[in-house]
């Protein structure tokens, strides 16, 4: 609790410190590479045959994924708090990379939590962590996924809270975790808000976003909350609902309360955390931001969900048309546009988060294919 | 008053120190823990401290980690353990305490599982990530049920947060004597002493120590700063690996608390 505490005020100080914001907004322009393209998928939209599909390229910015936007600031907040050492969880790899990246440019100490599952699935991204410079922790209890990872990481905060900030990657955990990985995100709506203004002169009329802890949805959807536009979140649906092997906690799960705060979860009658099945790493996770619930409970937002083989067929569809290979989570997003886009007049627009590049995830899907590199 | 209250009442009117095992429920089986239970009261335990499993213990170390994993195997539920301190009572009156993760609690129903845990002679209730800032109601319901909640704090723990926990507090108070998980190895910097006179200084309630304390060596020590010392992955890791040896070791932990 006092660790949350001191985080809570040093977020709210650095919110109001003129420095600090200057430094973000440099190294979000001259290192991470904001503002990211949106950028018109003419084929795919003349193939889906609908609504005008545009893609936040989130995928262009360092590192291959919007993780990199919430990393670099709390990496720059644990070092303004006087941090010596940051650790990070990572599912797909994308935050562990993220965060070894903010610590390397900003000189501090750097251990990654991650499953050994994910480890396999993901060697890639395991290896340029420890290019990064970041002891990658293999974390082999429970379900051996990101859960676990996150488990490990809250381990090693209590031990070593003193001279360690954890690095929370998603919306999710205690306060004031949700409150500021949202905000750091925040940019992606805030960007796409003025470069859609810019392109179309108008809002769009829907907003797609897979959701695994929640992150990217809730970095593009946050901007738009008051404005008159639908949104749509995407779970893993892994293999089906009724397999039982998927993350979808809206279609699947219940209220619970777990690694520190309250929402849907994946769970048996007597409260133990199921395990979980997705294609993608990263949306492979037993429980879900917690403003998620409060914009479904509100309908402000909708939650829907893809298989495994509807993201690895948009996996292949955004590749061939548009030159793109996207992150499997982000294929998940893509998966929901091709059933959507064709219900909408050609004169609509929908803003697709593209959330992060697939070259991570090349060898897992030639595995998939029985294919051999 | 209840039977924790009362345990360690008599401990203070004799200058004694509660010794505090904790064992992990049905691990192996619910039949070995009730033959455990029997042996620590026999060895003279003050009070039992009952771990129920679930699959994401944030706050404990491997050990107890993987005892709630094979506990989880054997289908051990909450449910199952409040039937089996129900059980128990025809043949012990040794104060028990269930020490539990929240979300199990929450999916059974905080209310309805006061009522149960109180109705089954369960004595005190340990949840080590409901932080009594978020635990109003679930206080008001244990106390009108005479169960004690016994809340944590830490060597990082501030005068606010002591304050706070003391106030929760029923029974003892849980001092965590290390940053980090149950199992860890023992911190002997002063700061424990320094904290626990501390936090006596704003309460009565007696103060048990855990996490960390694994040799009759690190026990004696600690006894002499706290009301009691509660061992939980040293003695899950014997009753697992080399249960023959265990009732010895209690005893020496027996001893070496005064």
């Amino acid at each position: 609790m006092p660790a949350l505490k001191e985080l809570e005020e040093a977020y709210l100080h650095s919110q109001k410190d003129r420095e600090f914001q200057r430094e973000l907004v440099h190294l979000r322009k001259t290192y991470i590479g904001r503002p990211t393209s949106l950028y018109f998928a003419k084929r795919l939209t003349e193939r889906l045959g609908g609504a005008k599909i545009y893609l936040k390229r989130e995928d262009l910015a360092h590192t291959g994924a919007h993780k990199i936007n919430n990393a670099v600031g709390q990496v720059l907040l644990a070092k303004k708090m006087g941090k010596k050492r940051v650790i990070a969880e990572t599912g797909a790899g994308q935050h562990g990379v993220a965060t070894a990246t903010g610590a390397a440019l900003l000189g501090l100490e750097c251990e990654i939590y991650m499953g050994t599952e994910d480890m396999k699935r993901q060697s890639l991204n395991v290896f340029r962590m420890r290019l990064l410079g970041a002891k990658v922790t293999e974390v082999a209890t429970g379900s051996k996924t990101l859960k676990d990872a996150i488990n490990d990481a809250l381990r090693d905060w209590t031990t070593n809270v003193r001279s360690t900030h954890y690095v929370l990657g998603t919306v999710f955990g205690p306060h004031p975790f949700p409150v500021m990985v949202r905000d750091f995100q925040s940019i992606i709506g805030r960007e796409a808000k003025k470069q859609i203004l810019e392109a179309e002169g108008r809002l769009p009329d829907c907003l797609i976003a897979c959701v695994g802890g929640g992150s990217n949805a809730m970095g593009l959807f946050y901007e738009f909350l008051n404005d008159d536009v639908k949104m749509i979140g995407v779970e893993a649906g892994g293999k089906g609902i009724e397999s039982g092997e998927h993350a979808a906690r809206f279609a699947g799960g219940s209220i619970g309360v777990f690694q520190g705060c309250k929402s849907y979860l994946l769970q048996d009658d007597d409260g133990n955390v199921l395990g979980t099945h997705s294609v993608s790493a990263g949306l492979d996770y037993a429980s879900i931001g917690p403003e998620h619930p409060f914009l479904r409970d509100t309908g402000r937002v909708e939650y829907s969900y893809a298989t495994d083989d509807e993201a690895l067929n948009a996996f292949e569809l955004l590749s061939k048309t548009e030159g793109i290979l996207p992150a499997l989570e982000s294929a998940h997003a893509v998966a929901e546009v091709a059933k959507r886009a064709p219900e909408f007049a050609s004169d609509k627009i929908i803003v697709v988060n593209l959330s992060g590049r697939g070259d991570k995830d090349v060898q897992h899907v030639a595995r998939i294919k029985g294919i051999e590199l | 008053m209840t039977r924790i209250g009362k345990a360690f009442k008599r401990l203070k009117k004799d200058g004694g120190k509660a010794f505090i095992p904790y064992i992990m429920a049905g691990d192996p089986s619910l039949e070995t823990t009730k033959e455990t239970v029997l042996m620590l009261e026999q060895c003279g335990a003050d009070i039992v401290e009952l771990g129920v499993p679930f699959s994401d213990p944030l706050a404990d170390g491997p050990t107890i980690q993987r005892a709630a994993e094979r506990a989880l195997k054997n289908n051990v539920t909450l449910r199952k353990i409040i039937a089996f301190v129900k059980d128990i009572r025809s043949s012990t009156h040794i104060p028990l305490i269930l020490m539990t993760y929240f979300n199990p609690v929450f999916k059974y129903g905080s209310e309805r599982f006061i009522r149960d845990a109180s109705d089954a002679n369960v004595d005190g209730l340990i949840i080590p990530d409901l932080p009594p800032d978020e635990a109003a109601d679930f206080i008001k319901h244990a106390r009108k049920a005479n169960l004690d909640t016994i809340f944590l704090l830490a060597p990082t723990s501030t005068e606010d947060r002591i304050r706070i926990v003391a106030k929760a507090s029923r029974g003892f108070i849980y001092y965590v004597s290390i940053t980090g998980t149950t199992g860890s190895g023992l911190l002997f910097d002063g700061s424990m002493e320094r904290l626990i006179s501390e936090i006596k200084g704003c309460t009565d309630t007696p103060i048990a120590v855990g996490f960390g304390v694994s040799t009759p060596e690190d026990a004696a020590a600690v006894a002499k700063v706290a009301d009691g010392v509660i061992v939980g992955s040293a003695i899950v890791k014997k009753l697992h690996e080399t249960p023959d040896t265990l009732k010895d070791y209690v005893i020496s932990l027996r001893q070496a608390i005064r």
